[in-house]
């Protein structure tokens, strides 16, 4: 008999609670707490709020924890969460060259002021588990060095002091916010790099890699990587000047491009450009692909129809928030459409039938 | 939940968001662009639909959320225990009853009346966008009224097909203008959309919200030799006896017998209370 689809509501109930005592797992193990999932899972905390374009590494572990380890779902909590933040104002811009870098790498020069500082990087590990870790050993201390008091200069700097490397116009003009206008192209570079930063580190990084592979090839040197903490500081109406408010971990990328030149422009180095939140190396270097890639139009390159310089194409479909949304809509019941397409074809295929039993041609529309 | 402002979203929101609606109400089936929030359920699952609700929504209103039709759908409980919770508005199965009714495909049997109003969730605003993926394209082929590509389409369909093989979000053209979607709802629906009440659509993820003022001319696409047909299944409802309403068809066992049943389920509650029974009305009752 016909069972109306009713009880929908004790259903979700129901469902909620059993992804509660899920996400829980085994009770006879330990619960993780937030302070473990931030300090031992950090990179996962970095991407949480890279993507999730906020940056507090509590919210963050909480998110994951929530989230049961689902990073998109956990981006998600978390940007949900920051659109009802009251926004009372704007920082001042990060001086990244002011950064107290854990690492610091070049790949165009050998060495340089500041030097090249590995930091607490996967590079140089033999990826072979560690089984030790399965007995919960703990580490010894690692050395540790004087910090540099100087200033790490930015490598790019001393390419723009040969005037070898395109500079980048300076402008005190306020960036558009694609959090608070709607995305409209053709868009900007500094709407570009929002939705690259907070895009999806997949996405992002299989467009990079396809700029690699020859669409629209354009070898990037990793001019600089750098990685640390810098000041943000916030200028407060009442004092009238700028006071930090706090300090952020960044991860910067900048490429050095190879650039034939144009009519206008001698033969030069250009940029391409990453900065993301936390200890986010692949996202970075990825992201300062794409940017360089999406950048043709304004260097006077070709459009050689590659996906990765198709502002459109890259912009609409970095948000993996919206993406895993409307892909998973489909889970959503569509029997109303799917019936209407069902008398459809019903239709379709009785006419089909009716005409291959009276022999008839199919008949032209235009008759 | 107090610790959310009414409806959820902050109150500037709500006013950027009313600002697009008027704008869509001035230019009837223009999309207009808008700064679309994060809402705290998925994109693609109505969130268009809730932004344009909560700017909509007063604590005097009463509220019915439908998707396919019936408001005991999973989603449709989902939104409405969200309004419930955040703006603590009355909510109603009843669609005489609704003043704001937020739907996911489909229109409501029941006539509307100048003092209600329809809010549509919207997946794919654009109606030219599977023939043109570009939006720098599609908005200028509507700023130029130059339609030309989806006549072609419908054309194609009919000389491969003998007829437009399009059952839902059957384009319509507004106010002799602009060319619309009108949603995912079955083309059955397409008629009643030049109705007495005010018609929003929100697209969320898409960043797009469009309206129909009150009695506003919505024409579906067609051609005069291949006028367009609204089509159900030629079924009466299986539980009320409805001929004119929408019907779900209802796999019944495995030899896959079928019924039939509105799917707009407060209007077949409604005419089985006023004693109308189907063909399997009475076994169920």
């Amino acid at each position: 008999m016909y069972v109306a689809v009713k009880g929908g509501e004790t259903a979700i109930e129901n469902a909620h609670a059993w992804l509660a005592e899920e996400r829980r797992g085994d009770t006879d193990v330990a619960e993780l707490s937030l302070a473990q999932i931030r300090e031992q899972l950090g990179l996962a905390v970095n991407r949480v709020m890279a993507e999730g374009s906020l940056y507090d590494p509590d919210l963050a572990a909480l998110a994951i924890k929530q989230a049961r380890g689902d990073l998109i779902e956990a981006i998600f909590l978390i940007r949900a969460y920051r659109t009802t933040l009251p926004r009372f104002g704007y920082t001042q811009p990060v001086e990244t060259g002011e950064m107290a870098c854990d690492r610091r790498i070049s790949a165009t020069f050998k060495d340089a002021p500041g030097g090249q500082v590995l930091g607490p990087t996967f590079d140089y590990t033999h990826r072979l588990l560690d089984f030790k870790l399965a007995a919960e050993g703990e580490v010894p201390p690692a050395a540790a060095a004087e910090p540099r008091e100087e200033r790490t200069p930015h490598i790019s700097e001393f390419l723009q002091g040969e005037d070898i490397i395109q500079s980048e116009p300076e402008s005190d003009a306020v960036p558009g916010d694609l959090t608070r206008e709607p995305m409209e192209f053709p868009s900007n570079r500094p709407l570009r790099l929002q939705s690259l930063t907070r895009g999806d580190e997949g996405f992002v990084l299989g467009m990079a890699y396809s700029t690699q592979r020859g669409y629209a090839r354009n070898h990037a040197f990793v001019g600089e990587l750098r990685i640390g903490k810098v000041a943000v500081e916030m200028e407060v109406p009442e004092l009238g000047f700028a006071i930090e408010i706090g300090e952020i971990e960044l991860t910067e990328c900048e490429t050095v491009n190879q650039f034939k030149g144009s009519k206008t422009e001698p033969p030069q180095f250009t940029r391409g450009y990453g900065l993301v939140f936390g200890q986010s190396e692949r996202k970075s270097i990825a992201m300062a692909l794409v940017d360089r890639a999406l950048r043709w139009e304004e260097l006077g390159e070709d459009d050689l129809g590659a996906p990765a310089q198709d502002e459109e194409f890259v912009l609409s479909h970095a948000d993996n928030i919206q993406a895993t949304g409307f892909l998973e809509h489909i889970k959503l019941p569509h029997y109303v459409d799917f019936q209407s397409e069902l008398e459809l074809v019903r239709k379709l295929r009785r006419e089909a039938e009716a005409r291959v039993a009276s022999g008839a041609d199919v008949p032209e529309a235009a008759e | 939940m107090s610790e959310y402002n009414f409806a959820y979203l902050d109150e500037q929101t709500k006013r950027m968001i009313r600002r697009a609606i008027l704008k869509g109400l001035a230019v009837p089936g223009y999309q207009v662009p808008f700064a679309s929030r994060e809402m705290p359920m998925p994109y693609g699952w109505g969130t268009g639909g809730v932004q344009v609700s909560a700017a909509t929504l007063t604590p005097d209103d009463t509220f019915k959320v439908i998707d396919q039709g019936a408001d005991d759908t999973t989603n449709a409980v989902s939104i409405r225990k969200f309004f419930e919770n955040t703006a603590g508005v009355a909510t109603t199965e009843e669609t005489e009853k609704a003043t704001v009714i937020q739907t996911r495909h489909r229109i409501p049997e029941a006539p509307l009346t100048e003092e209600q109003i329809l809010v549509y969730q919207v997946p794919i605003p654009e109606p030219l966008r599977f023939l043109e993926p570009r939006e720098t394209e599609t908005r200028k082929m509507h700023a130029l009224e130059e339609y030309g590509l989806m006549h072609v389409k419908l054309y194609e369909d009919i000389s491969q097909h003998g007829a437009i093989s399009t059952a839902y979000a059957y384009p319509v053209r507004v106010a002799d203008r602009y060319v619309m979607d009108p949603s995912p709802i079955p083309k059955f629906d397409n008629p009643k959309m030049e109705m007495a009440a005010i018609q929003l659509f929100g697209a969320g993820r898409e960043q797009r919200i469009y309206a129909l003022p009150p009695y506003t001319k919505v024409v579906s696409l067609d051609f005069e030799d291949h006028p367009f047909e609204p089509t159900k299944a030629d079924h009466p409802c299986d539980l009320c006896a409805a001929e004119d309403s929408y019907l779900d068809e209802v796999i019944m066992d495995d030899a896959g017998s079928r019924m039939f049943v509105c799917s707009d389920t407060d209007y077949c509650r409604a005419r089985r209370e006023a004693g109308h029974v189907g063909r399997m009305g009475r076994e169920d009752a």
